[in-house]
């Protein structure tokens, strides 16, 4: 469990050029991290990279923080 | 203008402006997939494409989103991610509105206009990996002229345009530039099917007094795909011989 948590924050500190520091649970990537909406396309696109799994457009458009994409990835990791 | 290898998809390439502009590509050293709807058409863009590096695709523009994303994951697998992409398939079904058919406005719909966007969507994931990509989609003078008998295909290119400039404000950031190409009257089949009076009068209108050739509008493609048209995005490139100036 820690071990995705740790490489989803990877993930988004490297899309959005953030430091890793500032990337908590709670941050929400357009609030608190800066994305763009594109941003935020580009991001799903290297989870879905990272963890082997597709996430449909529905589901993409409600994971809008670090703590919803650790718990969509941990539910459906491959 | 030189392309080191990078991969250009032309749709619609067997023959007229498509043909011309996969040549181009090619010599200048891209590996370039043409695609044809038919089998015979594809095996004659192969024969000329892969010596160069290339090859011919069957592929109906027309297929859905199932038979793109077929036709990208099998580019991607035989020659890697498209850097390159142009959407020059396109057909006419001239008729007077009056006595348009639903089917000669779809046709053109579907195959001028919803294959941009099918195959600009397929192309754009390895493009924003890749931080670069050209996007070029082939309109015509007559989407922004207008032209008498072509309310259907005039409506698609002129929606080309605007497609275009949307995507290039999109993925700008991305360094995708996404431009158009709206040919004037060229040398092909598409406008020898023309009655000869019509086109005499057409050529009365072109300021450098003549028709286009299919290689004039190959050559902007190449320029705009080139490393050289870096800073151009969400533009309409005219070259129509100076028959519209708008």
């Amino acid at each position: 469990m820690e071990n995705i948590e740790a490489r989803v924050k990877k993930i988004v500190a490297e899309q959005l050029g953030v430091n890793e520091a500032e990337v908590k649970n709670e941050s929400s990537f357009v609030d608190d991290l800066g994305a763009d909406s594109l941003d935020t396309v580009e991001l799903v696109m290297a989870l879905e990279e990272e963890f082997g799994c597709e996430i449909p457009d529905e589901e993409a458009e409600k994971i809008t923080t670090v703590q919803q994409a650790i718990d969509y990835v941990s539910g459906h990791q491959g | 203008m030189q392309f080191n290898g990078q991969v250009a998809l032309v749709t619609g390439a067997s023959r007229g402006i498509g043909a011309a502009i996969a040549e181009t590509l090619a010599q200048a050293g891209a590996k370039v997939i043409g695609t044809a709807t038919t089998a015979d058409g594809a095996a004659a863009i192969d024969a000329r494409l892969a010596p160069l590096g290339g090859a011919g695709v069957a592929f109906n523009v027309t297929g859905g989103a199932e038979a793109v994303d077929a036709l990208i994951s099998d580019v991607e697998t035989r020659f890697g991610p498209v850097a390159i992409l142009v959407n020059n398939a396109g057909i006419t079904r001239d008729q007077l509105l009056m006595r348009m058919k639903d089917e000669d406005w779809d046709a053109i719909m579907d195959t001028n206009l919803k294959s941009v966007y099918r195959l600009s969507k397929a192309v754009l994931r390895g493009m924003m990996k890749a931080r670069s990509g050209r996007i070029i989609n082939i309109a015509s003078v007559v989407g922004v002229s207008g032209n008498a008998g072509q309310c259907n295909y005039a409506a698609a290119k002129a929606a080309i345009i605007g497609f275009s400039k949307s995507l290039a404000l999109e993925v700008g950031s991305r360094g995708i530039t996404v431009n158009s190409v709206a040919p004037g009257f060229i040398d092909t089949d598409m406008t020898r099917a023309l009655p000869e009076a019509q086109r005499a009068a057409l050529v009365n209108q072109i300021a450098l007094g003549r028709l286009g050739e299919a290689q004039d509008i190959a050559d902007t493609v190449a320029f705009l795909a080139s490393a050289q048209a870096k800073y151009i995005t969400g533009q309409t490139l005219h070259v129509n011989g100076g028959m519209l100036m708008p």
